[in-house]
């Protein structure tokens, strides 16, 4: 390469380094003049699928509706990572979260939404459900119905660590509340039921994804506990025909809050276009679309549709066993706590 | 792949008896040793390099061409490519002028701090990108150092392409300027010393001698930070926001599809990436035949 090519490639570089960045200031100037035209929702990990069928929806309906045209752009990532970035500045008008304690962060580090923000919206601001469920390999091999017989010494366990996965500690928490039935409210009969569950977990994995890998494709373990929408995901994905799901007679209920981040709509002027995108999850035609992806949706004409999907189950809240999400975190999540005692030696 | 490994084998596994002529040789140039950590050393890439990058290919293609291009011709990951092609254009022209500058500082001067700055400008390398990434956020986030002055004048840097170009930035800087600091400490300044003393003005020693000098060491590290670049995951993944459509690169992409069950889609989007490194890979190999 000769010393004139050389520098021809170098003022081509810089040539388009400055395209770029004008470019960038163009499109950075673009996005401040007309966000109102879109807006952006943060979500949770594992619901790309189902936000790409949902916003289109949408977007017909809010044309129809007002004659304007509206973007909604997705942001999927842990609940965690996402609350911290928004509180960071990430720019979200709404977030479509699946912890409770997340959407709290917005209030509690950032003030970015009000106390009340769950009576905002229908069902405590949770326009859809779900629970932990069991997987199966086809044809149920070793019976397994319930939580008791996770503790059974045939059985092998899969699910995440409690300590680093959310997933599984809804599978705790869950497990706990079966147990504070059955032992009449005795803690420490809980626990050491619970502790019985750890013991049968040959690995436990970072996350929901990881623990999914080891069921799947390293063939471990004879049932993976993770939310019942994922079961379905998971079959869909892998071969319906490889496992079956498998619904407790008891589980907790796991709410997918969500919330106006009113700081950045009002900033933004979206308000209106971010409350009607909520409002528009709990109507008829969204939540069709919510329960064919696995998800249990309040809306009773919906659900009898998709009956078959949805075995019996009672839900139990967190709340009504455990006194609420900040009560878990302090009794049993906290360094020391309840967690801690049955997940000792693991 | 087991074709390709029994044939490695095959030629490379000594025969039996062949290995006990010249066992009197010291032990590590006896044929049979020679011969079994050739092998090994095949076999070990073979398994290790080789087959993952195998395995891309078979996943993405598991399910037809049809499928893999509806998934690479998806508009998001189309984005990502677009995006991650576009950081690597914005960051390493930044990169080889901070190389060049921090070299011809080093090795052309000496001045007080000379080792401290060496020790700075290899930060990035000994510091895990995840470290940058939140840094960058405590700096410029909204609650970070500089937030409350960059939301006053409406500034917005965390969650959009310049923290991502600034956290690829910090990640790949010291590539160019190690190169370009071997490099040009190797080639002494004898020659500028005497274009200067012949009358050549600085410029024209550097654009006529410096510049034609390090022209190898300079592509070779562009080309490396050019890699790095383009795979950069940690740092980005925290300053990104990963809006799809906008911020997502290819790696956040690729991460997302497979969180998400879409094995295909995340296998396709990884076999743009490996495209995208084998293309820097052969440019490497084109170089260091041609140096």
């Amino acid at each position: 390469m000769s010393l004139r090519n050389l520098a021809r490639l170098g003022l081509t570089a810089l040539f388009l380094t400055g395209l770029v960045a004008g470019g960038v200031r163009a499109q950075a100037e673009e996005v401040a003049a007309v966000s109102p035209s879109g807006i952006l929702n943060v979500s949770y990990d594992v619901g790309r699928e189902l936000f790409a069928e949902l916003n289109p929806v949408f977007q017909r309906q809010w044309l129809e509706k007002t004659g304007a045209e509206v973007t909604v752009d997705q942001s999927h990532g842990g609940t965690s990572k996402q609350a911290r970035s928004i509180l960071e500045g990430l720019q979200a008008d709404v977030v479509t979260f699946n912890q409770v304690t997340d959407v709290q962060l917005l209030h509690d580090k950032g003030g970015l939404i009000p106390a009340d923000w769950q009576a905002k919206f229908p069902n405590r601001s949770s326009p859809f459900y779900s629970l932990p469920a069991f997987l199966v390999r086809a044809g149920n091999p070793k019976n397994i119905q319930d939580w008791d017989d996770l503790i059974r010494d045939d059985v092998a366990v899969i699910f995440p660590n409690p300590k680093t996965s959310g997933n599984a500690r809804y599978t705790y928490l869950a497990a706990t509340a079966y147990a504070l039935e059955k032992f009449a409210g005795d803690q420490a009969l809980a626990t050491e039921f619970v502790k019985k569950i750890f013991a049968r977990v040959p690995v436990f994995d970072a996350g929901g994804r990881a623990s999914t890998t080891t069921f799947v494709e390293r063939e471990m373990g004879d049932v993976l506990i993770t939310f019942e929408a994922e079961v379905q995901g998971i079959r869909k994905e892998f071969g319906a025909d490889r496992f079956e799901a498998v619904t407790p007679s008891v589980s907790l209920l796991a709410e997918f809050p969500v919330a106006v981040v009113d700081k950045v709509a009002e900033k933004r002027g979206s308000q209106a276009v971010a409350t009607a995108y909520l409002d528009f999850l709990y109507s008829p035609e969204a939540q069709d679309i919510i329960a064919s992806h696995a998800y249990r949706v309040t809306d009773a004409g919906v659900m009898q549709r998709h009956a078959a999907n949805f075995p019996e189950v009672r839900l139990v809240t967190a709340e009504d066993v455990f006194g609420g999400w900040e009560k878990i975190a302090a009794e049993h999540f906290a360094s020391g706590g309840l967690l801690d005692r049955a997940f000792v030696n693991q | 792949m087991t074709g390709l490994i029994g044939a490695i084998e095959a030629n490379v596994l000594p025969t039996p008896g062949g290995g006990d002529r010249q066992a009197k040789k010291r032990v590590g140039q006896s044929p049979w040793v020679r011969r079994t950590l050739i092998a090994s050393a095949f076999l070990l890439a073979a398994l290790l390099l080789l087959l993952p990058v195998v395995v891309i290919f078979v996943e993405a293609l598991g399910l037809g061409l049809g499928a893999y291009f509806d998934a690479i011709l998806e508009p998001s990951t189309l984005h990502a490519v677009f995006l991650t092609l576009l950081t690597a254009v914005v960051v390493v022209p930044v990169n080889i002028a901070f190389g060049i500058s921090a070299a011809w500082c080093i090795t052309r001067f000496e001045f007080t701090g000379k080792k401290l700055l060496i020790t700075v400008i290899e930060i990035p390398f000994s510091i895990s990108p995840i470290v940058a990434g939140v840094a960058y956020l405590f700096l410029y986030g909204s609650q970070g150092l500089l937030g409350p002055l960059l939301a006053a004048h409406d500034i917005q840097i965390m969650f959009s392409l310049p923290a991502i170009f600034l956290a690829s930035m910090f990640v790949t800087s010291p590539f160019v300027a190690r190169e370009l600091i071997a490099t040009m400490q190797v080639q002494g300044n004898e020659y500028e010393e005497a274009a200067l003393s012949l009358g050549a003005s600085g410029f024209r020693t550097f654009l006529l001698i410096t510049l034609p000098n390090m022209k190898w060491g300079l592509l070779y590290g562009a080309l490396l930070c050019n890699a790095r670049v383009m795979g950069e995951f940690g740092a980005v993944s925290v300053v990104s926001g990963s809006i799809r459509g906008q911020t997502n690169t290819l790696p956040l992409q690729i991460e997302l599809l497979f969180n998400d069950y879409s094995a295909v889609g995340a296998f396709a989007a990884a076999t743009l990436l490996t495209l995208l490194a084998l293309i820097s890979l052969a440019a490497k190999l084109w170089l260091e035949r041609h140096r």
